[in-house]
């Protein structure tokens, strides 16, 4: 077949033309986390204090972090779906995460003495944060690699690393309505275990899954 | 200047083309391939590689542009978009071939004006993966590339209605575009 015939066939074609991107992973993102929040609903619920805790700053500072990792990562993953340069802001945006957790970390190792650091640290729900974490995060993190398909990501690992970091996003601002725990240097161990396994995971299937 | 017009006319002639117009997206295509065709030259002769399968890359950088064009952004210029795939295409395929990609590849898949790009005439005929297809498919993009028939008379031909011919030809690329992709692997 020569070129100019290949053109023939693709013009022929042309009224294929899938849903714009945009709207593609608005659309997996959206019916993701809902199916997350039933999970969530069904599974776990909120903690009883949940309302009332909502003028502690502690409580707040873990949905800062939750809601600015996914906020970033959402802005990184909607660039990385298309072919092209990865975009500086929103990397920077998303290494700015971490920034701030360990801004919190030292904060909470300035208010609270020595003796009480390992015992914030521990809590008493890690074992339940690393399982929980990724497990609410599992729909999201499907539909979202699902939609990712349909686009054409030059970074496929990265792109997947940043599909688990979106659902790590949802899954612990989900989990952190439940988890009794408020530290920050709670946050910074147990959540970061669970979002770096989802991102890990979500390099793992994405070079595989998302080449085109 | 000539790039601003260029860039202007690309990205209208996409907007027709999604909006489903056929002859402005074929005209896109058709310019697309020179640029192509000259920028996959640059790239296989920066890494040594052979020139005879130039034509099968710019066929597979194609069939990537048709089938991922909705993920062009609208309110873009289409040629960062195109370059980002065909960058994309030629790694893929000098990897292939077995190159080591050290040096930035990105000055290479810089476009040619197309009048400069216009003198690689000489053409090759791409790989028959057409052949591979299963044989509805293939009968279906044969008719339509290899012999020039419209979706229209190949239906007539078939005893078919005009949307299965539609499917069957929008699977056949697909298909085609899949092949291409295995050859990664090999």
């Amino acid at each position: 077949m020569k070129t100019d015939q290949l053109i023939a066939a693709l013009a022929a074609d042309a009224d294929s033309v899938e849903r714009p991107i945009g709207r593609t992973l608005a659309i997996a993102v959206a019916g993701g986390a809902v199916g997350a929040v039933i999970l969530f609903a069904v599974m776990l619920g909120t903690r009883p204090d949940a309302l009332a805790s909502l003028t502690s700053p502690r409580f707040l500072f873990k949905f800062v972090i939750t809601l600015s990792l996914l906020a970033s990562a959402l802005g990184l993953v909607w660039n990385l779906a298309r072919p092209g340069a990865v975009p500086i802001g929103w990397l920077l945006a998303l290494a700015a995460v971490p920034v701030l957790l360990a801004v919190g970390s030292v904060a909470e190792m300035i208010t609270v003495p020595p003796a009480e650091w390992g015992r914030r640290l521990a809590g008493s729900n890690s074992g339940m944060c690393v399982i929980l974490i990724p497990m609410l995060s599992a729909i999201p993190f499907a539909a979202l690699l699902f939609a990712l398909r349909k686009g054409a990501p030059s970074r496929p690992m990265l792109t997947g690393a940043v599909a688990g970091l979106v659902s790590a996003g949802i899954g612990a601002t989900l989990y952190a309505t439940h988890c009794p725990d408020d530290s920050p240097l709670f946050v910074a161990t147990w959540y970061v275990i669970a979002t770096g396994f989802m991102a890990m995971l979500g390099a793992a299937i994405g070079e595989r899954l998302l080449r085109w | 200047m000539a790039q601003l017009n260029r860039e202007e006319e690309w990205a209208a002639l996409m907007r027709a083309a999604i909006a489903g117009d056929a002859a402005a997206y074929r005209r896109l295509l058709d310019q697309l391939s020179y640029s192509l065709r000259a920028a996959t030259r640059r790239g296989f002769a920066q890494f040594g590689a052979a020139m005879n399968d130039v034509e099968d890359v710019v066929q597979e950088t194609l069939l990537a542009i048709h089938l991922k064009r909705h993920t062009w952004d609208a309110s873009q210029p289409l040629g960062p978009w195109v370059r980002a795939i065909a960058r994309h295409k030629l790694i893929d395929a000098l990897r292939r071939r077995g190159r080591r990609i050290e040096i930035p590849i990105d000055a290479v898949i810089d476009f040619l004006p197309a009048e400069e790009a216009r003198s690689d005439l000489d053409r090759q005929d791409a790989q028959r993966l057409i052949g591979e297809l299963n044989g509805r498919q293939q009968t279906i993009v044969r008719s339509i590339s290899v012999e020039g028939k419209s979706i229209r008379d190949v239906a007539e031909n078939l005893g078919m209605n005009e949307g299965a011919v539609r499917v069957a030809l929008h699977r056949g690329l697909k298909a085609l575009a899949a092949m291409h992709r295995r050859g990664d692997e090999e």
